[in-house]
């Protein structure tokens, strides 16, 4: 008997009974996710994966505060309507910069995983001000608002400096000219071979067609812009990387 | 470590080690001499309103 | 002085706030420290105009502690009302993409304020009350720390009300059912600390030695929510002026933990502590003790150690490993059994009386939400099976699962609690309508028998028209042809889910005139006049 006789003391006990039970959940969480950071092949090697760039980074905030993750996935299973529609199966590497991930799970309306380079920037842009005038079929909510506001730089280094406390690999280099970085890359004008060299493959030039000021909509769109475009999967090894 | 000795982990010994932990709270709860227990148990909300 | 601490307090917990305003570094930040600093301010005016000199009455240490539970009746009733519309209005808005008014009532904005607010603070003030209800008359004493209950539920309301503000304002951390921001997760956690104070307190000093299995659950509820959630939100602000933060982990790591942080959010939040409703409310109503005590017990270790592996589900085919989508397939078909374990348990308390069926509408209300319990968690572990999941995930089969739980399992049972607690709470012989009981029965059930069912076409037709290929192996359906396709299942969603509201809304009425202490001249329900609510013997432990 003794053993199963000690269950009583723990349903006259409630400390036992908040130890125990604690215990008895804690054990999964570790099991499933701990594992996740120390296994070295949770993440593939890849080439081409780098941090936003400040633009893009807004503009990803914008992405975020405005739910759009509520709507559209940004995950691509390997499935062979998926990838003809969306193209090559995601990668959990092409996530690795993403604070807070985004994949989504939902789609209401289509993958966004690699939007980038599909559509002008101008296409965006009506698109964003007025969905049904490109896609009647559409439901999404206008966002025309975008375009009135300017965004907001003030000290986005701050931004990169709390990415890189959770672990996204910015440069002092990359820190220091954030500012400058970000206004660069929306306009035309500017000088962006430093831009360039610090974020590789950086969409640069006038997005939102308005070039007298840098709008929340010029980062939006060079966000969606840069989706899936970093990875170079001519050089990617399927078998390799598979978990 | 590597995620496929988790994977055989997962589907053999940690599947096995949840059935015996089931069969293990079914054994307590049906063990002979906890029915009266249970039995006052179950009345506690009808001692006081 | 009557509240003299609170009001020094607030008052500098209202300075802060405006100084927050001023010194904020990013504008939704100011804007929301503005609605912090009059939501606090106006709640301290209101304790000044009922503050006096008098010397406090003394408390009796016997008698229950009932006025936290009476303003978490209210407010269960009055978040659902508002939770449940916001729920229609968005639904009209995936119908009618028209009434999205940017940029603070678009749809991406709304939907949490929709999940939240009938998630955390219809399901969470039902919990909060409940528990509190619970765990005194099962313990025979009354509620741990003199004010301590009172601050759990007034510092829920202000997370709710800042919380809900915040998504308008666009301050998100974009993590589903997590959203609200740092600072408000801070604020969350220290309630959450002082309500699990409260109730272990309570457990403590109880005069029963046994502690009822209800509390099990309500315990286990709690812990594990502050596990999860102080976790899940683990994050660093870009300024501790500013709304925005960004979470800790990121990629792969960041969605399991998400993940495990949602589904058990549904397990620990949506199941373990509503259980511990059923198992107390159920029993009282149907006037028998629960069908098998030993069964709840098993039901209880079975589901806590089952529930929390189960996350991964919600990543099948996904970046995530695949050994880590396989484990939480396999835990989700196992829960499967405890949660069936369960619903026999709260059905078959019923052996014997089945005729209260047919008398007593609130009973039926929570037969039904035991029924929708089990016909949920045998739809959930099928979606589950990765095969399954490949043609489910990403469309409207998901939603009108998770429907079918929270309106079929979460709401009826919080609804049949709240009708049985009421009359108790404010003394009244009995509620205002029964008949109006069994209105709001049938218009909530027929409403989620539509949701769901619509959501199942819906869902399963645009999964088979992603994936349909022509003879000539090209896809047959552009995404905006599917988006057509399904218009016309979002009105007849719409029109489910309005029904379950003017449920709802008749419920807020029927509440408000049993509390005003009317009672409606009617006839009794068909079949017997025994089913009138009993009158209770007196009002000793009314305090």
């Amino acid at each position: 008997m003794g053993l199963i006789d000690k269950h009583a003391l723990i349903e006259k006990n409630a400390t036992l009974l908040l130890v125990g039970s604690l215990l008895v959940v804690t054990v999964g969480g570790i099991v499933e996710i701990a594992p996740l950071f120390y296994l070295d092949n949770t993440i593939e090697k890849v080439e081409g994966m780098r941090p936003y760039s400040p633009l893009e980074l807004a503009g990803r905030n914008i992405y975020v505060r405005e739910g759009c993750y509520l709507c559209h996935s940004q995950m691509i299973r390997p499935f062979r309507d998926e990838v003809e529609r969306y193209g090559h199966y995601s990668l959990a590497a092409e996530s690795m910069y993403d604070h807070p991930f985004q994949w989504g799970s939902k789609r209401t309306g289509p993958d966004l995983a690699r939007v980038g380079d599909r559509y002008s920037n101008s296409w965006h842009v009506q698109h964003l001000t007025d969905p049904r005038s490109v896609v009647p079929e559409s439901i999404m909510p206008r966002y025309a608002f975008l375009k009135d506001k300017p965004i907001e730089v003030k000290d986005f280094s701050t931004h990169l400096v709390a990415n890189r406390r959770v672990g996204v690999p910015y440069t002092d280099d990359m820190i220091k000219h954030a500012d400058a970085d970000l206004m660069a890359q929306a306009d035309p004008n500017a000088d962006t071979s430093g831009l360039e060299s610090r974020y590789p493959k950086a969409k640069v030039g006038d997005f939102d067609g308005n070039p007298q000021q840098v709008t929340e909509m010029d980062a939006l769109v060079a966000y969606l812009q840069m989706l899936g475009t970093l990875v170079d999967f001519k050089n990617y090894d399927e078998a390799v990387g598979y978990r | 470590m590597d995620y496929n000795l988790m994977r055989e982990f997962a589907d053999s010994c940690g599947l096995l080690g949840m059935v015996l932990f089931f069969a293990g709270c079914v054994a307590f709860a049906l063990r002979p001499g906890g029915h009266s227990q249970a039995h006052e148990a179950a009345h506690i909300p009808f001692k006081d309103d | 002085m009557k509240f003299g601490t609170e009001i020094v307090l607030l008052s500098l917990f209202a300075f802060g706030a405006l100084v927050a305003a001023g010194f904020g570094v990013d504008e939704p930040f100011r804007q929301h420290m503005w609605v912090l600093f009059f939501a606090v301010a106006g709640f301290n005016a209101m304790l000044m105009r009922n503050t006096d000199f008098k010397p406090a009455v003394p408390i009796d240490p016997a008698a229950y502690m009932d006025g936290p539970i009476r303003y978490g009746a209210i407010a269960t009733v009055f978040w659902g009302v508002v939770g449940m519309l916001v729920g229609v209005v968005i639904a009209l808005q995936l119908a009618f993409p028209h009434l999205n008014i940017e940029p603070w009532f678009n749809f991406g904005r709304l939907r949490p304020l929709h999940t939240s607010g009938v998630i955390f603070a219809f399901g969470g003030n039902a919990l909060l009350c409940t528990s509190m209800y619970v765990v005194q008359r099962t313990s025979r004493a009354r509620l741990f720390g003199s004010n301590l209950a009172w601050f759990v539920f007034w510092g829920y309301q202000l997370f709710i009300v800042m919380a809900a503000t915040g998504y308008l304002l666009g301050i998100t951390e974009g993590r589903e059912y997590a959203e609200p921001e740092w600072y408000l997760d801070l604020w969350l956690t220290v309630v959450w600390v002082a309500y699990l104070i409260l109730f272990l307190g309570t457990i403590l000093k109880r005069k029963e030695p046994h502690i009822y299995v209800a509390n099990w659950f309500y315990l286990s509820f709690i812990v594990t929510i502050a596990m999860l959630h102080v976790v899940n939100n683990l994050s660093t602000p870009v300024s501790f002026l500013g709304s925005k933060s960004y979470s800790a982990f990121s990629g792969v790591q960041d969605a399991l933990t998400q993940w495990w942080y949602g589904h058990n959010a549904v397990g620990f939040f949506l199941t373990a502590g509503f259980l511990g409703m059923m198992y107390y409310f159920v029993p009282k109503q149907a006037n028998r003790p629960v069908y098998s005590y030993r069964l709840s017990i098993i039901h209880f270790w079975a589901l806590i150690f089952l529930y929390i592996w189960a996350g991964p589900h919600h990543l099948h085919y996904t970046a995530l490993p695949d050994w880590a989508q396989t484990l939480g397939m396999v835990f989700s078909i196992m829960l499967w059994m405890p949660s069936w374990g369960g619903m026999i348990n709260g059905l078959m308390t019923l052996s014997g009386a089945w005729d209260k069926l047919r008398t007593d509408p609130i009973i039926r209300m929570m037969v039904a939400a035991v029924a929708f319990y089990g016909m949920s968690t045998f739809e959930g572990p099928i979606m589950s099976i990765k095969t399954v999941n490949s043609l489910s995930h990403y469309t409207d089969w998901t939603i009108g699962h998770v429907h079918s739980g929270a309106l079929g399992w979460v709401g009826m049972i919080s609804f049949g609690a709240i009708y049985y607690m009421v009359p108790k709470l404010w003394n009244r012989e009995r509620l205002y309508s029964l008949r109006l009981v069994a209105w709001h029965f049938w218009l909530a059930t027929l409403g989620i028998v539509v949701y769901a069912a619509v959501m199942w076409v819906s869902g399963i037709m645009q999964g088979l028209m992603w994936r349909e290929y022509d003879e000539q192996g090209f896809l047959v359906y552009s995404f905006a042809e599917t988006v057509a396709a399904i218009h016309p299942y979002y009105v007849m969603r719409a029109a489910g889910g309005a029904m379950y509201l003017a449920g709802m809304l008749i419920m807020a009425w029927n509440i408000t005139m049993t509390i005003r202490g009317y009672r409606r001249e009617e006839d009794p329900m068909p079949g017997s006049i025994a089913a009138l609510q009993p009158a209770r013997s007196g009002a000793r432990k009314w305090a």
